[in-house]
């Protein structure tokens, strides 16, 4: 055996061990995952995506910070079941603003991927402070702090700035305006024209039942309402983004 | 019970390594004897010096930061991390002392890490499993939730985490830094470098475990820490690398033993890993929160190439490495084969790499990736079980050891339970098998066969074998309680696995099934409170594997202290007297 008697050589020599194992893990990786990065087809064209708006922003952090992706997924796979329960299978172009990404591995309870208009922020309130008091049989903890708990800002224009460093398109405009939407969404008294013009389709009002305040159960609710409901598929053609 | 002949072995003061003395005063004559690197005055030599002070100014950064930090959560940790580091100042400068410190032996193996190691791993395993039963129950008992710190969605973080990086991390530092030391024939490199490691990734688990419960995570399995706790891990672990590294290139053993090629490949990737998937954008150097630097698809693909190989490098290869020099010592017996433990170690760090895809299949990856994850999933398999052959096989001619010594057992439940579960995963990534098996318990029994029957046990049975010899003593405690914890952790594991195969398969079905008119037979709610007996029966499975942790720990106590059970020998373990003829 030529080849193991060579073998030997690395054996007896730990930079040889460690380059070469180094050399031999990275491998797979760019095979696998450098091409995401420049294949055009690995996103889908649609129609209808756009940046979170800064209250969906919060909400979003406050669904990774309270681990919900540890139990509900928000990946719709394409099964005639999961349609039929959830809709449209999810893709990948609706999660392409989403750092991290919140597909979640787990489901012990339902895909969340497009809860939003399922439920009235009522049925959400009231499911999130106490989850028994509208589905019996569920198991999920109870989230009643989020109500009593105000948006703490300093300024939040920083989390859009982070965010367009990684690439997600927040305009100046946006940043420069960050502040003033994230709490003019949950107001049902101010003036939201700017904010709906620079994020279409974006829930605005009171979430939580108390209009006094912004706290982090209408951040929460605001981005659970609007889950899913970006892309038109009226216009998504299947055939085209079929990888 | 009596105490064994060896009382005055405690071993356990803070500075057990004979003196603690870095490596560059080794080398100077005890006459001529240059201070080493710290505070001095007139001569005299303040032991610790250098991390007083460097300590002291880390102390008083945390707590400026708990002053000025942006956000409430970051506040809290940071006043967290201030009184950790005042604890460490605080115990450095009770054990400070103005003497010359003795001189080291430089042949002497450096053992006071691995001593505490041994500790820390029997420690944040007691923790890590009763947080796992007690998660347990809230699925079954969803009234145990405590909000907000102890909610499920904050503790399973905290028992994954808690197992895997801080009971099977420990396992992994101080296996390996004890087997390294002994292939080689070499003392640890770096002085007081290995004290850095331990005690910095002690740290890190701190921080990172009291952050899951103030609601800092970046929501990456098995990667939840935020960005700071991200970067001091890094340096720990570059400091581990070169610990490693430098006593392998001191070594006085020409060859490099294969339980050293496992170790090494563990910690160069996992720095790999590591640094790559966390790669993310904080929104602000005194806030908590980041963003990751990749998003949607290529995010998901760099996560589960990092989760899978957490998997595979960190309770895989490393493992392996334990295998491979704690099994042949223990039975007494050479490596089975050599050269396919060469083969078996090339293939097994090629391919575990690729495998990862087969955490997205039918997502929104592209199918190519997919396919290709699952196609490398089902070769692992292969090199998988020629480490478990090579393992198993290790006993040939000792297979009788079964019968009388139930470390031997031990390790040998963990190898065949690591043939199971790369079987059952290599299946479970067949698309048409995940299509039933993804989102579903059956993912959660796998991963536990795989944790608490192959992680589990190997570390149990390291651990029973280096404890008496760390602190020299004749033997365990008891022999006869570790036959307990070996039979209540069998036990255990079969019921936590079983249960949720079960209760997976059921759920995937459940949410698949149709009644005759097409309509879905079940609705969500129903899924759930099927459940319900399952998750009782899981957590009683769960508990029966942390009483047995729980006996280990009092075994190991009472070794660490110097008793020693009287107690019958293991049947067969003493010839039997023979009739005069």
């Amino acid at each position: 055996m030529g080849l193991m008697d060579r073998h030997a050589l690395i054996e007896k020599n730990a930079t040889l061990l460690l380059v070469g194992s180094l050399l031999v893990v990275t491998v797979g990786g760019i095979v696998e995952i450098a091409p995401l990065f420049y294949l055009d087809n690995t996103i889908e064209k649609v129609e209808g995506m756009r940046p979170y708006s800064p209250l969906e922003l919060v909400g979003r952090n406050i669904y990774v910070r309270e681990g919900c992706y540890l139990c509900h997924s928000q990946m719709i796979r394409p099964f005639r079941d999961e349609v039929e329960r959830y809709g449209h299978y999810s893709l990948a172009a609706e999660s392409m603003y989403d750092h991290p990404f919140q597909w979640g591995s787990k489901r012990t309870g339902p895909d969340l991927a497009r809860v939003g208009d399922r439920y009235s922020n009522a049925w959400h309130v009231a499911h999130l402070s106490d989850p028994r008091s509208v589905v019996p049989e569920s198991i999920m903890p109870s989230y009643a702090f989020l109500k009593d708990a105000p948006i703490e800002v300093k300024d939040f224009s920083t989390h859009l700035v982070a965010n367009r460093r990684v690439s997600v398109p927040y305009d100046d405009d946006m940043i420069a305006h960050a502040n003033a939407d994230l709490m003019a969404q949950a107001d049902p008294n101010a003036d939201t024209s700017g904010l709906e013009a620079r994020y279409p389709k974006a829930k605005i009002g009171d979430f939580d039942g108390n209009p006094q305040q912004v706290t982090e159960m209408d951040a929460l609710v605001a981005y659970l309402q609007m889950l899913g409901t970006l892309v038109d598929f009226k216009n998504y053609d299947e055939a085209a983004g079929f990888r | 019970m009596c105490k064994s002949t060896l009382p005055n072995q405690m071993g356990l003061s803070f500075d057990m390594d004979q003196g603690g003395d870095n490596a560059a005063a080794e080398l100077v004559s005890h006459v001529d004897r240059r201070p080493r690197i710290g505070i001095r005055g007139r001569g005299y030599l303040m032991k610790f010096g250098t991390e007083i002070v460097a300590l002291s100014l880390f102390t008083f950064a945390a707590l400026v930061a708990a002053g000025f930090g942006m956000d409430e959560p970051f506040r809290q940790h940071m006043w967290v991390l201030f009184f950790v580091l005042l604890g460490f100042v605080g115990i450095l400068i009770r054990n400070t002392s103005f003497e010359a410190a003795a001189p080291i032996d430089p042949s002497a193996y450096m053992d006071g890490p691995i001593r505490y190691g041994a500790i820390a791993t029997m420690f944040w395993g007691v923790v890590g499993m009763l947080v796992g039963v007690v998660i347990a129950l809230q699925l079954a008992y969803p009234d145990l939730n405590i909000q907000p710190w102890f909610n499920f969605g904050r503790l399973r973080p905290l028992h994954t985490s808690g197992v895997v990086f801080a009971f099977g991390g420990n396992a992994l530092l101080c296996t390996s830094l004890y087997v390294v030391q002994r292939t080689c024939r070499a003392r640890l490199f770096g002085g007081d470098l290995a004290w850095f490691v331990f005690w910095g990734y002690q740290l890190f688990i701190v921080m990172a475990a009291t952050g899951y419960l103030l609601g800092i995570t970046e929501s990456r399995e098995y990667a939840e820490p935020e960005w700071y706790v991200d970067i001091w891990l890094t340096i720990v672990w570059v400091a581990y690398l070169i610990l490693f590294l430098g006593t392998i290139f001191k070594r006085k053993e020409p060859h490099i033993y294969v339980a050293n090629w496992f170790y090494l490949s563990f910690i160069v990737t996992i720095a790999m890993l590591h640094v790559i998937n966390n790669l993310s954008m904080p929104a602000s150097f005194l806030g908590s929160k980041s963003y990751s630097a990749f998003s949607g698809v290529q995010d998901a693909l760099t996560q589960w190439w990092y989760g899978h190989n957490a998997v595979g490098f960190f309770l895989t290869a490393g493992f392996l490495g334990m295998m491979y020099y704690f099994v042949p010592k223990q039975a007494n017996r050479p490596v089975y084969s050599y050269r396919l433990s060469i083969i078996h170690f090339w293939a097994i760090i090629f391919l575990y790499i690729w495998a990862g895809p087969h955490h997205l299949h039918y997502t929104a990856l592209p199918d190519w990736a997919q396919t290709l994850g699952m196609v490398f999933s089902i070769m692992l398999w292969m090199p998988s079980w020629g480490g478990m052959i090579n393992g198993l096989m290790t006993l040939s001619g000792a297979w009788d050891k079964l019968r009388t010594d139930p470390i031997i057992r031990m390790m040998v439940m963990a190898i065949a339970f690591y043939g199971m579960s790369t079987f059952e995963g290599p299946m479970m990534s067949i698309k048409a098998v995940n299509s039933l098996s993804h989102y579903t318990d059956w993912t959660i029994g796998h991963v536990h066969s795989g944790a608490l029957g192959w992680v589990g046990m190997i570390s149990f049975g390291a651990i029973y074998f280096m404890v008496p010899k760390l602190w020299n003593r004749e033997r365990l405690y008891s022999l006869r309680l570790v036959t307990w914890h070996f039979w209540l952790a069998t036990l255990g594991i079969v019921v936590y696995a079983a249960v949720m195969w079960v209760s997976g398969v059921m759920q995937g079905l459940m949410w698949r099934e149709y009644d005759e008119q097409g309509f879905l037979v079940y609705s969500f709610a129903e899924t759930v409170a099927a459940m319900h007996p399952y998750y009782v029966m899981r957590a009683i499975g769960g508990a029966m594997y942390l009483s047995g942790a729980l006996i280990m720990a009092w075994n190991i106590a009472m070794t660490i202290l110097g008793y020693q059970r009287e107690e019958e020998p293991m049947p067969g373990s003493v010839p039997a007297l023979q009739p005069a003829e």
